[in-house]
C-alpha cells in the first residue's frame, strides 16, 4: 500500500456510508485529494440495507449507483476498505493517522464469479441482513458491493474451506497469506462520517425483543421487505413463516426515553409510515396496521406523506406509549397499554410487531482515537476545539438520508477551506 | 430579568399547578409529563383507577383542583414502582401519587370511605399512641372494620398467620394490654406536632 500518497493537503474521510461517500465525492470533485476509509469490506453503509426511501418510495440502490459511478471515475479519490483508524495526532492542517488494513484474502484479480462461495461450506450470520439469514465463509457483502470483490471470512482461514476456496478460484485472486498491515497517512482535515447503529432493542425489557420471535425491529423489517432480502420480500412472521397481515408499529422504542436514548431519532416516524405502506401494498385487501405513537413527527414536506397514510382506513394511529408486550399461545405478540385519547385500556394481539428503534452513534465516546467534543447523546459537536475534524451526517446528529447528505456536503466544504489554507501557506 | 419565554410560561402556569409544585412531594415534576401514557398502561391496578397518573398530571395542568384532590385515584397506588421504572422522563410517579394523597388528606378533602385512606388513619393513630406500631391492635382493627361478626370470621381465618407472627416474635399477645413503645413518647409527639405546624403554615400560604 506504499502507493498511497497523502499530504497535509489531503482530506481523509472516515466511514463510507452515504454521508462519507458524499463528503468524499464532493471534496474530490472540487479537485482535492481525498482518502475514504471504510471499516467494512464494501462501501454503502446503512443506506445500502434500506429497501426504499421516504417520502418518494424510490430505491436507494439508484442513488448508490450514481455515487459509485462518481467514485469510480474520480482520480482524486482513493478508497480503502476493511480499514480502521487506530490513532490520530496533530492539529488542524497537519494531522497524522494510523490506519489498520485488515486482510481480505482476495486481491484485485477477483471477478466476483462466485466459484469460491460455491465450494465453501462454513456459514455465518449475514451482517447485511442483521443476522436474519446465513452467508458463506467466502462471500460478496451484497449485490451492489463496491469494490465488487469477494471476501474470505477470517474465521475460515486455516480450515479446509480456505483451501477449497483457493483451489476453486480460476483467476488466482485468493491469497490466504495476506496479512494485516498498518499504514500512516497525512491529512490536512479529517471528516468523521461514522454514522449510526440501531439501538439494541433487547434492552427495552417490557417489549421482549429478545424473548418473542414475532417482535422485530424496523431495520429488520426493512430487510424483510427487500425482494433480495432474507425472505425474498415476503412479509412473514419469523416464528412460523406465516404472512404478517396484522401488524403494529411501536414508535419511540428506545428514543425520547431517559432510560435509553434521550434524543428523538427523527427518522423512525417516517420510516414506520413508509413501512406501513409496505404492509398495505403487500396485502391491499386485508393488511392492517396500527401505529402506537407519542407524537408523529412528520414535519414540513413529510406532512403530505403522513396525511395520505391517515386517509387509509386500514391504518390506525393510537396515541399511546405501549406499556408491555406479552405473547399468546399462537406466538402472537399482545400489546398492553392505555390509549391516552379517551383513556381506553387495550390488549390487542398482532401477527407481528415492529419496534421503531432509534439511532445511536456507531462509535462509542471512548473509542474515538482523538479527543473531540462529543455531546451527551454521543454525537460529535461542531466545536472549535475539534480543529479540522468535522462530523458528517449521522455522526453529528440523528438525521435522515436527505439531511445527512446536506450535512455531508457542508462538512466537505469546511474541510476544503482548511486544506486550501494549508496549500496557500505553501507548506 | 425574566426572558419573554419565562414570562409567558409563568403566565400559563395555572394556580393549581403552582400549588402542587409548592406543597406536594415531588410536585415540581408534574410539568415534565409528556402524556405518553406508559404509566397508565403499566399500572397493575389500572382498571381500578378513575384517573390514571398521566390523566391526573394533565388535570393538574388544566387546573382541575377539585377533581384531582377529591379523586380516589392516587389512593389506589400500591407502590409497585412499575411506572417509575418505565417513565421515559423519569418522573417519580409513585411518590407524586402519595404526595397528592397526603396533600388532599392535609386539606381534609380526601374521598371518604376509601379503604386505603381509612387504613392510613388507623395506622397513624395506632403508631402515634406509643411511637411504635401495635401489630395486634392494628390487625384486629382491620379485621373488625366491617362489624363484629365479619371481624370474628376474618380473625379466625387469619389465626394461623397471627400465631406464626407470635412464634417469630413479630407480635406479642400482651400488646392487647397497652403494648410496647419508644422511650420518650412525649418528645416524639412534640417533634411531630412541630412538623405538622410547619406543614400547616405552608398550606395556609396557598389558601388551603
Amino acid at each position: 500500500m506504499s502507493d498511497i500518497v497523502a499530504s497535509n493537503e489531503t482530506i481523509v474521510v472516515v466511514g463510507g456510508g452515504i454521508s462519507g461517500m458524499t463528503s468524499a465525492l464532493e471534496a474530490a470533485e472540487c479537485g482535492k485529494q481525498v482518502i475514504l476509509i471504510e471499516k467494512n469490506p464494501s462501501l454503502g453503509g446503512r443506506v445500502a440495507q434500506l429497501y426504499r426511501y421516504f417520502p418518494k418510495m424510490c430505491h436507494p440502490t439508484c442513488g448508490m449507483e450514481i455515487n459509485l459511478r462518481r467514485a469510480r471515475y474520480n482520480r482524486n479519490l482513493r478508497i480503502l476498505t476493511m480499514a480502521e483508524v487506530t490513532e490520530v495526532t496533530g492539529k488542524s492542517g497537519d494531522y497524522s493517522l494510523r490506519v489498520l488494513l485488515k486482510p481480505r484474502f482476495v486481491n484485485e484479480n477477483c471477478t466476483a464469479c462466485g466459484e469460491c462461495e460455491k465450494v465453501v461450506e462454513a456459514e455465518f450470520g449475514d451482517e447485511f441482513n442483521y443476522g436474519m439469514s446465513r452467508r458463506k465463509g467466502a462471500y460478496l457483502p451484497y449485490n451492489m458491493a463496491y469494490p465488487q470483490r469477494y471476501v474470505i471470512d477470517e474465521r475460515i482461514i486455516g480450515t479446509e474451506d480456505a483451501g477449497k476456496a483457493k483451489d476453486a478460484c480460476r483467476y488466482d485472486a485468493i491469497d490466504l497469506d495476506m496479512q494485516a498491515e498498518e499504514i500512516e497517512l497525512k491529512a490536512g482535515a479529517i471528516i468523521w462520517a461514522t454514522g449510526w447503529q440501531p439501538y439494541d432493542a433487547s434492552r427495552i425489557q417490557p417489549y421482549g425483543y429478545d424473548r418473542y420471535q414475532n417482535v422485530i425491529t424496523n431495520v429488520e423489517f426493512e430487510r424483510m421487505a427487500d425482494p433480495q432480502g432474507p425472505t425474498g420480500g415476503r412479509l412473514v412472521r419469523p416464528s412460523d413463516g406465516e404472512e404478517a397481515r396484522k401488524v403494529a408499529f411501536i414508535q419511540c422504542a428506545g428514543s425520547r426515553d431517559r432510560n435509553h436514548l434521550r434524543h428523538c431519532s427523527r427518522i423512525c416516524c417516517m420510516s414506520s409510515l413508509k413501512q406501513a405502506r409496505y404492509v398495505r401494498e403487500a396485502f391491499p385487501e386485508d393488511g392492517m396496521v396500527d401505529i402506537y405513537y407519542i407524537d408523529i413527527r412528520a414535519i414540513d414536506r413529510f406532512e403530505d406523506f403522513y396525511k395520505k397514510i391517515q386517509e387509509d382506513e386500514k391504518v390506525s394511529f393510537i396515541k399511546s406509549k405501549v406499556a408491555s408486550i406479552i405473547k399468546d399461545k399462537e406466538d402472537n405478540p399482545v400489546l398492553q397499554g392505555v390509549d391516552t385519547e379517551g383513556g381506553n385500556r387495550y390488549e390487542t394481539s398482532y401477527d407481528m410487531v415492529i419496534l421503531a428503534t432509534g439511532m445511536q452513534p456507531s462509535i462509542n465516546r471512548e473509542a474515538f482515537p482523538i479527543d473531540i467534543v462529543i455531546n451527551q447523546d454521543g454525537f460529535i459537536e461542531p466545536d472549535e476545539k475539534n480543529g479540522a475534524i468535522f462530523a458528517s451526517g449521522s455522526a453529528a446528529d440523528a438525521l435522515d438520508v436527505n439531511r445527512s447528505v446536506q450535512h455531508a456536503t457542508a462538512a466537505a466544504l469546511r474541510a476544503i477551506q482548511v486544506v486550501n489554507k494549508t496549500a496557500g501557506a505553501g507548506v | 430579568m425574566m426572558s419573554i419565554n419565562t414570562v409567558m410560561v409563568e403566565k400559563y402556569r395555572n394556580n393549581f399547578l403552582r400549588e402542587v409544585e409548592a406543597n406536594v412531594e415531588e410536585g415540581e415534576w408534574v410539568k415534565m409529563c409528556m402524556q405518553c401514557g406508559v404509566c397508565a398502561g403499566s399500572c397493575p391496578l389500572g382498571d381500578a383507577w378513575e384517573h390514571p397518573p398521566q390523566e391526573i398530571f394533565m388535570m393538574i395542568r388544566a387546573g382541575k383542583r377539585e377533581d384531582v384532590l377529591t379523586s380516589d385515584s392516587m389512593w389506589m397506588c400500591t407502590s409497585c414502582y412499575n411506572c417509575i421504572v418505565r417513565c421515559p422522563r423519569e418522573l417519580p410517579i409513585t411518590h407524586i401519587m402519595h404526595g397528592l394523597a397526603h396533600y388532599a388528606r392535609r386539606l381534609g378533602i380526601q374521598p371518604k370511605n376509601n379503604p386505603t385512606q381509612w387504613f392510613c388513619d388507623v395506622f397513624w393513630n395506632n403508631m402515634m399512641k406509643k411511637g411504635r406500631v401495635n401489630e395486634l391492635k392494628l390487625g384486629l382493627s382491620l379485621y373488625f372494620k366491617n362489624g363484629f361478626l365479619s371481624g370474628i370470621k376474618e380473625s379466625l381465618k387469619n389465626a394461623g398467620l397471627g400465631l406464626n407472627m407470635v412464634k417469630a416474635r413479630r407480635m406479642s399477645p400482651m400488646d392487647f394490654f397497652g403494648g410496647h413503645g419508644v422511650k420518650d413518647i412525649s418528645g416524639l409527639q412534640k417533634m411531630i406536632k412541630k412538623a405538622q405546624e410547619l406543614e400547616a403554615d405552608r398550606i395556609d400560604r396557598h389558601g388551603g
